[in-house]
């Protein structure tokens, strides 16, 4: 099959659909790759890069368009784009089902197939494909830095000859791929990061990065995670509540903050009020991912940078992985490739479009004439569902603890009193029937076990394997018994116990030596 | 037997193994506690042979010469990682030694009874007092070895409770004989490791057991000794039957338990031979093993019974499905992990052995401690196929003591742990224990190596271990897989390592 990718026609897009990389390794599936004169230029790959790769080089949109059995892109297409796909093209691409069902109509009735990356469904089989989550890390990391670049202190606390810089503190609302990417980079760069979000389960991820989680006096079930596949859900109206007071107490000490709540196909909720921007400092920042679906603060202005008139800046852009044009396109390259990979399994060059598999089927939105939109659930759990977890154990007060202590004692006691009781009374069974000369050694006998049990209890765990052999080698202590009858006039017994002596001897000495060369090894450091 | 001198080097002989096996409670006094029990062999053979009644002692010293030489060979040529075979091997030795004294016991009995016949009196008669036997005349009497005088003034009592003893210790002797065999060939891999068992399964086990129980109370009737030889056969089918139902990762138990029957065997024999020296021994062994069994059966949180009964039980309802992938990863990207991190775990199991990749672990360790990292062990209890098997393995591959810990001392570290890794084992680190009431395995206590950071997991290929569960960690997020023979793999990943 003949994979092509155009130049991106929408303006500032920097981002590529196909690396010279990623075109090898797409040769090794056995397609062909093409394309468009330029369409890497602005990442950093120049043509003659695609065709050391062995990439044929088109030279416009059109004639790319009309050779390519599958067109990736990295945008959805425009009109000019709609028109050029054709019956049969598969086209891979954000495309929003919902924002552009126009266009999806209009491919399925063309009968073309169109694999939308923003529907690949998030189980972990579908990770490396995942477009979404690698642009949103590439969104969160731009964050900071775009913060950093607009914000005129340092992040880190220093102490210099020059006075003492105290560290930017920074507020990252909303834990999922880009806030977790945020988080990362503002505490790598030295400053004191703070997160939130609405599903507690995040808390353990946000600490691991480094960052302290904001948590809310606020006692409700909180819905599970898993349950939206991961997504945050629409809070309560007493649940926002705590959370915008939480903020409001937050919003003066903090220096920057990083939006990035997001509800899916909802617009964003409102998390950073006009108050809150009012009550920061002046020279604070905002970046606002969310601002593509209206923002968590009102005031952003999509894909600008504004000035609030108490200083305060809001950036509202909506191409930070644009503006890592190079980064961005090797990520989003490697997700197209993987992608194609699931889509040939055999290897051999032939797409082998499998409506069954869950991942596919997921992300395919028209396909055979008709719009497959809205897919049916896929058929696992993106994540298991939360146990209930245990109540954390109760301290126990002075009193209590002794309490059980007393009870434990006297629960041991009341066992030992059994047990002696009862073996004592087996061992008068026993005498009051057995000889005195079976007695005595029966008392040998009981007071050995006893020892050993005493005994074996204090071994280390390391040394099983010497105790096995040691107890191995003086088990052949039955070679005493053979030593006493080899006496014998009788011939059959004289040699049942030549045997025995030899085969205990093997085992003493065996047994010895071989637990001797097990201990000379251990060693202490 | 009367001799003071013999029961003196007996009683010394006595506390110098419990000495001995009391000193395994360290690494440094252990090296002291096998001269103990050395000495202690020592002066109870030479007791025994230098004490009144023995004959022969030239060849008694030829034949411990020449056990000794064999002896020698297998303790010197055996590898580490065969220790397993080893001690199961020998263990069949001490059984069927057991066996032979038993039936020895019995024909003496039938010399001393044709004894008695000659002069008249009946075997096992007992004078005015009710308990003193009358014995055989004194000329007769002191024409005998110090084994038959033993017999011949036993009352009839006496001698029905030594036929009891002989019978348990031949019993045992026989289980503990073929079961060790069968042991020794599943960990050699000379026999199929997976639990298999005859049509009939346990049916048969209670049958061989049944009629063991009619044998041997036909014997003690008096059917004579063709009786004696049934209850052998019986009991080397169970210790076969038996042995062969229980799977490989259960070896731990069978082994130590075997170990246990030995000492039982021992100490039945020391009673029929009214021995006090076999007695004492025999019940430290037995005891000693039962209790290694018992740690070894908590450790996986099963039953005693469940282990010998055979085989995993079937699951007890729909096992949690796993989903997600096997990531696989290169000798480079563990090396970039490694070389990162500060602090690593490394979880050892049987493929470690079977891969003899001790050493190789031991010099990997070796590099990343020299570069400050905090490099640590964590030995699951039954990790291996016998009881401290990882252990033994490690010292002979000279990673100091001190750094290898249990499971307790280090489960709680993993959070804090940067990279995990797994080498060869499989159950032992298995979430599915905690997470998947279903599974097999549940409730067993498990190495948490994946709540680490990362976790990479080096296997020879996908498939499932020993019990044949599927284990969840593979498919986990911070999960890497590095497929390959274990020492081959960790050769390639030394060079890296800087």
């Amino acid at each position: 099959m003949k994979i092509g990718t155009p130049k991106e026609v929408f303006e500032g897009e920097r981002r590529v659909a196909m690396t010279p990389d990623s075109a090898l390794q797409l040769q090794k599936l056995g397609h062909e790759c093409l394309i468009e004169s330029g369409a890497g230029m602005a990442s950093g790959f120049d043509d003659a890069a695609y065709a050391a790769a062995g990439v044929e080089v088109v030279k416009t949109a059109t004639a790319l368009w009309k050779a390519a059995d599958i067109v990736a892109k990295v945008r959805a297409p425009d009109d000019a784009e709609m028109k050029k796909l054709r019956e049969g093209q598969t086209l891979i691409s954000f495309f929003s089902p919902v924002a552009d069902e126009a266009k999806m109509q209009a491919a399925a009735k063309k009968g073309a197939t169109v694999v939308a990356m923003e529907m690949i469904p998030r189980i972990s089989r579908a990770q490396k494909m995942d477009a979404l989550s690698s642009m949103a890390n590439i969104a969160g990391y731009r964050a900071v830095i775009e913060a950093g670049n607009n914000f005129g202190r340092f992040f880190t606390g220093q102490i210099t000859a020059a006075g003492k810089v105290p560290p930017a503190k920074v507020l990252v609302i909303g834990a999922g791929v880009a806030g977790l990417a945020a988080i990362g980079t503002s505490t790598s760069l030295g400053a004191i990061t703070l997160a939130f979000d609405v599903r507690p389960e995040v808390a353990e991820q946000v600490e691991s990065m480094g960052a302290q989680f904001v948590y809310l006096d606020f006692e409700e079930e909180q819905q599970d995670g898993a349950v939206t596949g991961g997504y945050a859900s629409v809070s309560s109206p007493e649940f926002r509540e705590a959370q915008l007071a939480k903020f409001r107490e937050l919003a003066p000490q903090v220096d920057i903050v990083i939006c990035t709540a997001l509800i899916p196909n909802r617009e964003a909720p409102e998390l950073w009020t006009a108050d809150m921007v009012a009550a920061m400092k002046s020279g604070s920042v905002i970046v606002d991912l969310a601002a593509e679906k209206g923002g968590n603060c009102k005031q952003t202005v999509m894909d600008e940078k504004i000035v609030t008139e108490y200083g305060v800046t809001i950036i509202g852009y909506t191409d930070f992985p644009s503006r890592m044009g190079t980064q961005a396109s090797t990520l989003y390259a490697t997700n197209i490739r993987h992608l194609l990979t699931d889509l040939t399994p055999a290897k051999d060059g032939v797409i082998n479009h499998n409506m069954e598999d869950d991942v596919i089927r997921g992300a395919t939105i028209a396909h055979a004439s008709e719009v497959t939109f809205p897919p049916p659930p896929p058929k696992i759990n993106a994540i298991a569902q939360q146990k209930n977890k245990p109540a954390a154990p109760k301290a126990l007060t002075p009193e209590e603890k002794r309490a059980a202590e007393t009870a434990a004692f006297k629960a041991q006691t009341k066992n030992q009193i059994i047990l002696l009781g009862i073996g004592g009374a087996l061992l008068l069974a026993v005498g009051s029937v057995a000889p005195a000369s079976f007695m005595q050694h029966f008392i040998v006998f009981i007071l050995s076990v006893f020892i050993g049990f005493q005994v074996i209890w204090g071994v280390a765990h390391s040394l099983h394997t010497p105790l096995m052999a040691v107890t191995n080698a003086i088990s052949s202590i039955v070679i005493l018994g053979a030593l006493i009858q080899i006496g014998s006039s009788s011939f059959l017994i004289t040699l049942l116990s030549a045997l025995g002596i030899f085969m205990a001897s093997i085992n003493i000495f065996g047994g010895f030596l071989v637990t001797r060369r097990m201990l000379a090894m251990f060693q202490k450091s | 037997m009367e001799y003071g001198f013999t029961i003196a080097a007996y009683a010394v002989a006595a506390v110098l193994f419990v000495l001995s096996l009391g000193g395994l409670s360290g690494q440094e006094s252990a090296k002291r506690a096998v001269w103990y029990g050395i000495v202690g062999m020592a002066i109870a053979v030479v007791a025994t042979m230098i004490g009144p009644g023995q004959g022969l002692w030239p060849l008694s010293v030829i034949l411990i010469a020449a056990g000794a030489a064999v002896g020698y060979q297998l303790a010197t040529k055996v590898q580490m990682t065969q220790m397993p075979e080893l001690v199961a091997i020998m263990h069949s030795l001490v059984g069927l030694a057991a066996v032979f004294v038993g039936f020895n016991a019995d024909l003496m009995i039938n010399d001393i009874a044709a004894l008695y016949r000659e002069t008249g009196v009946i075997f096992g008669a007992v004078g005015p007092d009710g308990w003193t036997a009358i014995g055989l005349p004194a000329v007769v009497y002191d024409g005998l070895s110090s084994f038959g005088q033993l017999i011949a003034k036993k009352s009839g009592v006496e001698l029905t409770i030594l036929r009891v003893e002989l019978v348990l210790g031949i019993w045992i002797g026989a289980v503990t004989f073929t079961g060790s065999i069968i042991a020794y060939g599943k960990l050699a891999g000379r026999v199929d490791s997976a639990a298999a068992k005859l049509p009939g399964g346990h049916l048969l086990n209670a049958g061989a057991a049944g009629l063991s129980l009619l044998f041997a109370a036909m014997y003690l009737s008096g059917a004579g000794s063709w009786t004696l030889v049934l209850l052998t056969l019986c009991a080397l089918f169970i210790g076969y039957h038996l042995i062969m139902g229980i799977g490989g990762a259960d070896m731990p138990v069978v082994v130590s338990m075997l170990n246990s029957y030995s000492g039982w065997a021992a100490a039945a024999i020391g009673f029929s031979l009214g021995n006090d020296l076999l007695i004492v021994v025999g019940a430290l062994v037995g005891s000693s093993g039962a209790i290694l069994s018992y740690i070894m059966c908590k450790a996986m949180n099963r039953s005693f019974v469940s282990v010998i009964l055979g085989g995993f039980g079937g699951p007890a309802g729909e096992q949690m499905a796993v989903e997600g992938e096997q990531i696989a990863i290169e000798a480079e990207g563990v090396a970039a992990a490694l070389n990162e991190a500060d602090s690593v775990i490394i979880i050892p199991g049987y493929g470690m052995a079977v891969a003899q990749a001790q050493s190789a672990v031991s010099d990997l360790v070796k590099k990343l401690r020299a570069q400050g990292k905090n490099v640590r062990f964590a030995i699951h209890p039954v990790a291996g196929r016998l009881p401290g098997h990882m252990n033994v393995l490690l010292a002979e591959a000279k990673v100091p003591y001190d750094i290898v810990m249990e499971m307790d001392e280090i489960n709680d570290d993993f959070p804090n742990t940067d990279v995990a890794i797994v080498i060869g084992s499989n159950d032992i680190v298995n979430p599915a224990a905690q997470d998947d009431p279903n599974s097999p395995i549940a409730g067993m206590p498990v190495l948490e190596c994946w709540k680490a950071k990362q976790v990479f997991v080096s296997k020879r290929g996908q498939g499932t271990g020993y019990s044949g569960i599927e284990n969840p960690l593979f498919f986990k997020e911070n999960t890497r897989m590095f497929y390959g023979d274990a020492k081959a793999s960790l050769d390639k990943l030394l060079p890296m390592i800087d």
